[in-house]
């Protein structure tokens, strides 16, 4: 049996009333925020440790990036993106947290078409369309220098 | 440019209260998206970092960069800035080659580490029930 498309809104609605905004929102507003200001520890102890502004920042998302991985391997980041909704979404750990869970997901279906092929299946649209987007801008930029 | 160990402590919570609250305001705002709208959390990245992009190439993201750090550099709309700030500076030096090569130079670190880190782990562990 398909449900129409009222049908599956109800449904929809239903699954998802335990959604409440009003706490949602503040809840990916205070995660959000503190994976942020753990990331400015990162790059100030870095640059503490004499590492250039631009480089601190880099190894700052690399650090991220392994925190978020190990604790998705560990099904740590899971539980706590259960409750930070867009706050674990939105930082660089989220899509860490979505190449490694894609990548662990599909490692049943083999290591090259199911790894190694859908370790891509978030990655993949964000770098697309990001690269398309930056390669627009500098196509306008090389314009612009013409005249 | 002054050293970091002359910054005081009222400067340093002022910083990290901003890193915060713009880095919170982020994430609230993707929460929005995701209650109100129906986008998919892959919809919602992608739009961030596109948006990212936009808001870099006309030169805002830049001083929300330097007004909350890593506030605005965290969220995946910092690494469509990222992008963004990889091209003009590949064009600058290169010129249309530059449209190739500047925005994924610029990502590149970030994209590695995913893409590697998440190889190491998925050899590793074994997914777990989701309950």
């Amino acid at each position: 049996m398909k449900p129409t498309a009222k049908e599956y809104d109800k449904l929809n609605q239903q699954a998802s009333k335990n959604t409440k905004s009003y706490i949602t929102i503040p809840k990916a507003f205070v995660i959000g925020g503190l994976i942020c200001m753990l990331g400015q520890a990162f790059i100030d102890l870095y640059q503490h440790f004499g590492v250039e502004k631009s480089v601190a920042s880099t190894l700052c998302s690399v650090t991220l990036v392994f925190l978020a991985s190990l604790l998705t391997g560990l099904n740590v980041y899971n539980k706590i993106a259960k409750h930070g909704g867009a706050g674990t979404l939105v930082p660089i750990t989220g899509f860490s947290n979505a190449v490694t869970c894609s990548a662990m997901e599909f490692k049943s279906e083999g290591l090259i078409l199911g790894l190694g092929a859908k370790i891509f299946t978030i990655a993949g649209p964000v770098i697309v369309y990001g690269l398309a987007a930056s390669a627009l801008y500098g196509l306008i930029l090389c314009i612009i220098r013409l005249f | 440019m002054r050293s970091y160990l002359i910054i005081t402590e009222m400067e340093m919570v002022l910083m990290y209260l901003k890193v915060f609250l713009v880095g919170g305001l982020l994430c609230a705002v993707g929460q929005v998206l995701i209650d109100y709208t129906k986008l998919t959390p892959a919809r919602i990245l992608v739009s961030y970092v596109v948006a990212g992009v936009a808001l870099g190439a006309v030169g805002i993201y830049e001083q929300l960069v330097e007004f909350a750090g890593a506030g605005a550099t965290v969220p995946l709309t910092g690494f469509g800035y990222l992008l963004a700030k990889g091209v003009k500076e590949a064009v600058a030096a290169n010129g249309f080659l530059g449209i190739l090569t500047g925005g994924l130079t610029a990502a590149s670190a970030g994209i590695a580490a995913a893409i590697l880190f998440g190889l190491i782990m998925a050899l590793l562990f074994k997914p777990q029930d989701k309950s």
